[in-house]
């Protein structure tokens, strides 16, 4: 290799590096935000979450700036050259003290505004105008068949929310919606497709029956385990009908990457008419039974009594 | 030390002088027994660096493996267990035989050096370490011939309980568990008590090499860390065996208690694999830049305080879990402290390099490259500790990334700072450094398409340890960028090995200084004898071979100046 060759090498490197990542990031500039963060549909504690993220993105993008621009300067402006001394610095404690500090208070900071945002991602608020009216609807009653230790569903401060229990098994999401009655056995039900109301405040009581599952719509906001023995809750109140994607976010097994789950948002009539149509198919399922049962007893012997 | 130059004045001083011609490289008994049966902390640190850099190269092929399959959406290359199989190895390997054994390796070649021991202080142990580890791993792989587990590296219970995993898999991970546990503790305890009791005279707390500083944290970490997961994978065993339910709820067992268990162990694991990472980096670059490390008591109290606080952080795993938000808000508060004295050390780098001047060699090309990409994992670190963003981030693509920063742009490029800054020393052959500079070039390159996309698959849903994903938003594109990358990356690793196995035959002669380095494993032969040192300076400062050098200097005539030490290229054959 020439002498000469050596030094301009890795400077042409980090150039070309530099460059490189800047055509990247000018090229995806264009593209959807949530390319530089998670997906926020029109529920708000995903967008608080958002709100949240691109604040801490606004604190780390000089940190990573000043360093990264700090290091290749110092490997351009200080590599060696014929003459050049190196200043034989072994710290400086005024320095080291005020970075030290520096990092403290930045992270006290982002403690701060975390803290305050938590209560408007945690705490559901009401029901909105257009919303559904469980009071009205007869769906007050919370369907959640045993609570285990864990999260307690959060309540809106009028105490009207749809409670809808969400428990996952290999490999599907099963959802109980409420009924007014106190028994769990004759709730809806659904599997995989969640519909809710608009502009309602759903929550989610979270568990699982076998393994661990993870609960996650990216646009609904965060994940959250469902564990075994545990309850966990979230909730959403989504502004307008749509359907939004998701699928079981931690590892229970061979079928894991296919326990798919979707939220479908519909105007609060169309999902009574939902409603009352899964009843209507539940309650002609179990005549059905029921008549199928009747007729294997009538084909038996009538049993012994205290047989 | 027989090299002796005769236009020196008679030795004023009874001060021992280093030896400064490159010689021919003696050869060293090869025979396998001479391996098989070492005690010698050099041949032992030898085998651990070459086994686990093998385990390396099967956890990649098992990484290049899963990159294919989900190079394109809904791919059939590999079926649902297989996939799972294959992150399972592909962690379990990374993490219990490359990343912690790797740096035990080097730790066990490298420690006894620089603080002028002769060997380590249990040598049987020593050896003990190295086949426990070589057993462990032998059970582990040997499971591909029945049932490779398929429940992650980190297990969860119940999924890893006899009613959802009956197959031995999980047993023969418990069986790793257990013999890489008892190899580590054995060597953890071995570096204790041979940095406290074995320095060379003079060599005080303040005069330590900031890598045996990590190594001996790193050592502290296992001890605290480690019994802790053998008792978890104890009572998961008796779960599965015997009867019992701790981690079963329909017996009144507890599904959270295996992840508190496993994070008490498996965060300070994190810290466990990249302290002594720092400690590398933290030698490497003030060789390089001519200069004394910036504020060497900030850094090897900055280790300290991070092996503490790393302790306290585990359930920042776990913030998704049903926990309560005083538990979540105590590991925010701890991993945000913990990001404190990561980034004193990434600034006193930084400033290392201020006003030095800088030699391009490849050891400090992968230090720099570490610099650059462990910043990135620091930082989006800081972002997965913000609970509320963490219910967002975890078990995505972004955690994938974010740790991958870390674990491969963190430890291993220091990792690989480390063969090629040791590999004249321990071979007396000097690496290629055009083929080093390639070598780095195309990892940084590959690493970077690899996992900067990663974060943006994460962030649009994709989740982790899934086999498939459907053909929505850019995914796929994501997906294709990172297989892409990820090949590369592995044709750069490839390339450092190809430059290890022809520098053993062909690279220059080194001598024992080629670098003109700081610490006293410079000070003896290159590869050092099996004594190691025939005479121990006394040591008065953190860099005793520039004192060393200084001092020959003074005692050299002006007139006559010494032909200069190391001619560091000198090719032969």
């Amino acid at each position: 290799m020439r002498p000469t060759a050596r030094h301009p090498r890795p400077r042409a490197l980090l150039f070309a590096l530099l460059g490189a990542l800047g055509v990247a990031l000018l090229a995806t500039s264009p593209a959807s935000a949530d390319l530089l963060s998670p997906e926020a549909g029109p529920t708000e504690n995903a967008q608080k979450i958002d709100t949240l993220y691109w604040i801490v993105m606004a604190v780390a993008i000089p940190i990573f700036l000043g360093v990264e621009g700090a290091l290749i300067y110092a490997l351009v402006k200080f590599r060696a050259r014929k003459g050049a001394v190196p200043a034989q610095i072994r710290g400086n404690t005024r320095l080291e003290i005020g970075w030290t500090v520096g990092a403290a208070v930045i992270v006290i900071v982002l403690a701060v505004v975390t803290f305050a945002f938590l209560p408007a991602i945690r705490n559901p608020p009401n029901s909105g105008p257009g919303g559904l009216d469980v009071q009205q609807a007869g769906l007050t009653s919370s369907p959640v068949v045993e609570s285990g230790a864990g999260r307690e569903p959060p309540v809106p401060p009028d105490g009207q929310a749809l409670n809808i229990d969400v428990n996952g098994l290999q490999y599907v999401w099963r959802y109980t919606y409420p009924d007014g009655d106190d028994n769990p056995g004759n709730n809806v039900f659904a599997y995989e497709q969640m519909v809710v109301p608009t502009d309602t405040t759903v929550v989610l009581s979270i568990r699982a029956q076998d393994v661990i599952h993870s609960w996650w719509i990216p646009a609904m906001g965060g994940k959250f385990d469902a564990v075994p023995g545990y309850t966990n809750a979230t909730w959403f109140k989504i502004t307008e009908p749509g359907e939004w994607d998701g699928q079981c976010a931690e590892l229970c097994g061979r079928n894991h990457a296919n326990m798919v789950a979707t939220v479908k948002a519909v105007p609060p009539a169309e999902f009574e008419a939902w409603l009352a149509g899964k009843r209507q198919e539940i309650d002609a399922a179990n005549q059905a039974a029921a008549q199928q049962r009747e007729q294997v007893e009538a084909g038996r012997p009538p049993t012994e009594p205290g047989g | 030390m027989a090299a002796v130059d005769t236009t020196r004045p008679a030795t004023r001083t009874a001060q021992p002088l280093p030896q400064i011609l490159a010689r021919s490289v003696e050869r060293v008994p090869t025979g396998w027994t001479s391996w098989v049966t070492t005690t010698d902390h050099k041949k032992i640190g030898i085998m651990y660096l070459v086994l686990t850099f093998a385990f390396f190269l099967l956890g990649g092929v098992e990484a290049l493996l899963m990159r294919v399959q989900l190079a394109v959406p809904e791919n059939s290359f590999l079926d649902p267990s297989t996939y799972n199989a294959l992150f399972t190895m592909h962690g379990t390997t990374m993490v219990f035989l490359f990343v912690v054994p790797i740096l035990a390796g080097f730790g066990n070649y490298v420690v006894p050096l620089m603080i002028g021991a002769r060997d380590m202080a249990f040598p049987k142990l020593n050896a003990l370490s190295f086949w426990l580890l070589a057993a462990g791993g032998l059970v582990f792989y040997a499971s591909l011939f029945f049932n490779p587990v398929e429940v992650g590296w980190f297990a969860y219970a119940p999924l890893s309980t006899g009613a959802y995993s009956p197959s031995g898999g999980v047993d023969a991970w418990i069986f790793l568990i257990h013999l890489t546990g008892i190899s580590s503790l054995v060597g953890a305890i071995n570096f204790y008590a041979t940095i406290t009791n074995m320095r060379a005279p003079g060599m005080g707390w303040g005069r330590l090499p900031l890598f045996v500083w990590t190594i001996l944290v790193y050592s502290i970490l296992l001890i605290l860390a480690l019994p802790v997961l053998a008792g978890a994978a104890t009572l998961l065993l008796t779960d599965r065996h015997f009867g019992t339910a701790f981690f079963d709820p329909s017996q009144g067992g507890d599904a959270l208690l295996w992840q508190h268990l496993f994070w008490f162990f498996g965060h300070p694991e994190v810290y466990i694999m990249v302290l002594p990472a720092f400690g590398i980096i933290s030698e490497v670059l003030p060789v390089f830049a001519r200069k004394p490390i910036f504020g060497y008591k900030a850094i090897a109290a900055a280790t300290v305080v991070i092996a503490f606080l790393g302790l306290l952080v585990w359930a920042h795993h776990m913030f998704a879990t049903p926990s309560p938000d005083v538990v979540l808000a105590f590991f925010m508060i701890s991993s945000f402290l913990i990001s404190v004295p990561t980034g004193v050390k990434i600034f006193n780098w930084v400033a290392t390099l201020w006003r030095g001047t800088i030699e391009f060699k490849t050891p400090l090309l992968f230090g720099v490259g570490f610099i650059s990409l462990f910043l990135v994992g620091g930082i989006t670190g800081v972002f997965l500790a913000v609970f509320p963003v963490n219910w967002q981030l975890t078990d995505t693509y972004f955690v994938v990334a974010h740790f991958h920063y870390v674990l491969v742009g963190g430890s291993v490029f220091a990792i690989f700072a480390g063969i090629y800054y040791w590999f004249p020393k321990i071979t007396g052959r000097m690496l290629s450094e055009s083929i080093g500079r390639w070598s780095f070039a195309i990892m940084y390159v590959g690493f970077t398409v690899t996992f900067l996309v990663q974060h943006s698959a994460g962030m649009e849903g994709m989740p982790r340890r899934v086999y498939e994903y459907p053909d929505v938003g850019n995914l796929a594109l994501w997906n294709m960028i990172s297989t892409i990358g990820s090949f590369m990356l592995g044709i750069g690793v490839l390339v450092t090995v190809w430059n290890v196995t022809r520098s053993l035959k062909k690279g220059a002669h080194a001598g024992p200084d080629p670098w003109k380095a700081n610490t006293l494993e410079w000070f003896t032969e290159s590869p050092p004898p099996a004594n190691n040192f025939d005479t121990v300076p006394r040591i008065r400062s953190v860099e005793p071979m520039k004192d060393i050098r200084r001092q020959v200097e003074r005692q050299s005539p002006v007139e006559a100046p010494r032909p200069q030490p190391a001619p560091e290229h000198t090719v032969t054959a």
